[in-house]
């Protein structure tokens, strides 16, 4: 069984940046258990914080040419709720400012990704964990434009106040023209762009709708 | 429509701009019946708040009839509503704890960016004000689009004027609020910095809630002359030391609670408040804190601070010392407005809280440049002025 589903455009569309699914290029996926080969574990552990907010961790991967970004937000709603509306693929055109376009054949999922000056990117990619109201892995295959892997973790917020939400994207930026383009794609830091798409998708699910100052619809 | 629009400091006009229309599925659309300049538009009229752009529609204190509803929408056409100028989206964990002025989601996330460093966190979104506050546009106009319009606006019963109603958007839950902060206990004493309408309703407020004093400070004769009439004693800070009057009015204990009702742009001749606006002046993102200053002194040891008083930046010469050594309490915050509503309708209604009292002009909404110059430059005279955009523009 194979399924197609094309969603519009994100309505909050505006920047050309690239969104949480795409922060995308040849692809380290860094910083979390399974993929840290790249990033040698230091000997001791010192805190519980999250490895992306080691000091010093970004610009060490800057460096390298690698780049992860992470984030977290808190959702009013369960794990499964949540994981639910993110494992359907189609729903993150809804929140995420720059996807054009998603649809799934068998399972393989292709992103259609706005670069500026009216082009786009496309990126194809493959679940690679899976488990409900837990955790969703994915990887670009070698047939994507760019390459990217991420993460995403649903967790028990304490307190009863819903689910604690952890995206986790890793990207390397590739060489070539596709890379320029790319390139061009992070007009806002991905650190922004990301905080932004988490931002959106707990309104849309807390409150069914993207706030917006605009006093028209678009045209 | 016709709606009042910031150009730049001190330099608002009216212009014609498109209509709003339903966005979201729990929009209304209101056709403004009454809107009021509040201290914080001088705020912005001034430019000492950052992030307010040419075009900007100002306006936060506003009513009207609905006119259009989103499918999400529980009002109906017709209805005469009071809008909450907090915006709130009533599901998040904050709106859940009646922390409204916290919301967590009515601020669109492109405009999060630069309060995130600022202020650590994301500010929830307010008609006419900031972008840093989601750039709504706001109800000094014809027509408002008003966002989770199932959550704010509360319904207003036939039979009472605007003008008794008007001040639940802001200034009277404002003052309720402030009050509610000072957390009165009987036979306290309670000093208002600014007898200005915020000073005056916590004035108001702080009496009914039991305080036995209220002493009012400001240098405005007839702002102060309705402190009196509000029950407080007062002081003109232009011919009296403050700080040693307070000390000898309650027999050198000082005031039980302090309330700051003056916010950031504080005037004075103190060396600290000349300074203080120098830094404005030159855009340095600094408040004028003088009010507090003084406010944070003048708190006997283990009192109460309350700041309903807007700031936005950094603060010079704050008494950190005065504020530890003495025990001090610090409650502040943009108002929660939805949380008093319905309350101080009622109370309203019971005629235990009067609102008109404070409106000393009414102007159509073409008027409302002249408006805002002379709540600015004549606050002895315009303690309030409400725009009513039904009303024929003066000749
Ligand atoms: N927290 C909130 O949600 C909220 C809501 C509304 C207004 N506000 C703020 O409350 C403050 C007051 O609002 P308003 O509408 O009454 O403003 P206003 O400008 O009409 O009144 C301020 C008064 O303070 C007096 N004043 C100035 N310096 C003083 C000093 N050093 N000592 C004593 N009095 C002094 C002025 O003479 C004036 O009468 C503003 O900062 C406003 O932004 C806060
Ligand atoms: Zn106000
Ligand atoms: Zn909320």
């Amino acid at each position: 069984m194979s399924r197609t589903i094309t969603y519009p455009r994100s309505r909050t569309g505006a920047s050309g940046a690239l969104g949480l699914v795409a922060l995308a290029a040849a692809g380290l996926y860094l910083g979390y258990k399974g993929s840290r080969r790249s990033e040698p574990a230091p000997a001791v552990y010192i805190d519980d914080a999250p490895r992306r907010t080691a000091r010093g961790a970004r610009d060490s991967r800057r460096a390298r040419g690698q780049a992860v970004v992470g984030r977290s937000v808190t959702i009013n709603k369960t794990p499964r709720e949540v994981y639910d509306f993110w494992r359907d693929f189609g729903n993150l055109a809804r929140f995420m400012e720059n996807i054009e376009a998603v649809s799934t054949v068998g399972e393989v999922t292709s992103w259609t990704v706005a670069a500026p000056l009216g082009r786009s990117v496309t990126i194809l990619s493959r679940v690679t964990e899976d488990r409900p109201g837990e955790v969703i892995a994915w990887a670009s295959t070698a047939q994507s434009d760019i390459e990217t892997r991420g993460r995403v973790r649903f967790r028990e917020a304490p307190g009863g106040r819903g689910t604690h939400v952890e995206a986790v994207i890793a990207y390397t930026p590739p060489g070539g023209a596709i890379g320029r383009l790319a390139a061009g794609l992070f007009q806002l830091a991905p650190e922004v762009q990301a905080r932004r798409d988490l931002k959106r998708l707990k309104a849309l699910m807390e409150t069914g709708e993207i706030p917006t100052n605009s006093n028209r619809k678009a045209a | 429509m016709r709606a009042l629009t910031y150009h730049g400091a001190h330099d608002v006009r009216v212009d014609t701009v498109p209509d709003p229309e339903i966005v979201n599925p729990r929009d209304a659309i209101l056709e403004i019946t009454s809107t009021a300049i509040c201290g914080s538009d001088l705020h912005l009229y001034d430019g000492v708040i950052p992030g307010l752009m040419g075009g900007d529609i100002l306006g936060h204190e506003f009513m009207g009839r609905v006119v259009e509803t989103g499918p999400g929408s529980t009002l109906k056409k017709g209805q005469r509503v009071v809008v909450p100028f907090t915006i709130s989206c009533g599901q998040c964990f904050h709106c859940l704890k009646q922390q409204f002025s916290a919301c967590d989601n009515s601020n669109p996330a492109e405009k999060q960016d630069l309060t995130e460093p600022l202020f650590g966190h994301a500010l929830s979104g307010l008609f006419g004000f900031s972008h840093l506050a989601g750039g709504y546009p706001g109800g000094q106009a014809e027509y408002v689009r008003v966002p989770y319009s199932d959550v704010g606006p509360i319904v207003i019963p036939e039979g009472m004027e605007d003008d008794e109603v008007l001040f639940l958007s802001d200034i009277l839950p404002t003052g309720w609020m402030a009050a509610e902060n000072a957390e009165i206990e009987p036979g306290d004493t309670v000093a208002v910095w600014g007898a200005g309408p915020v000073g005056l309703f916590a004035v108001q407020s702080a009496r009914i809630m039991g305080a036995e004093r209220v002493i009012a400070i400001d240098h405005h004769p007839r702002r102060l002359e309705l402190a009196r009439q509000m029950g407080a004693e007062v002081i003109d800070y232009s011919r009296t030391h403050v700080l040693e009057a307070l000390r000898e009015m309650t027999g050198g204990i000082g005031p039980d609670a302090v309330i700051d009702a003056v916010g950031m742009e504080s005037h004075g001749f103190a060396p600290d408040s000349i300074l203080d606006s120098a830094k404005q002046t030159v855009g340095l993102g600094a408040d004028a804190p003088h009010a507090l200053r003084m406010a944070i002194m003048a708190c006997r040891k283990g009192g109460r601070v309350s700041m309903p008083g807007v700031y936005g930046g950094f603060a010079d010469k704050f008494p950190l010392g005065a504020l530890m050594q003495k025990g001090l309490q610090l409650r502040t915050g943009q108002t929660h407005v939805q949380k008093y509503t319905h309350d101080l309708l009622r109370r309203i209604q019971e005629g235990q809280i009067d609102t008109t009292f404070l409106i000393s002009h009414r102007l159509s909404l073409e008027d409302a440049p002249t408006g805002y110059r002379n709540f600015k430059d004549k606050q002895d005279e315009w303690t309030k002025v409400v725009l009513k955009p039904g009303m024929a523009a003066a000749a």
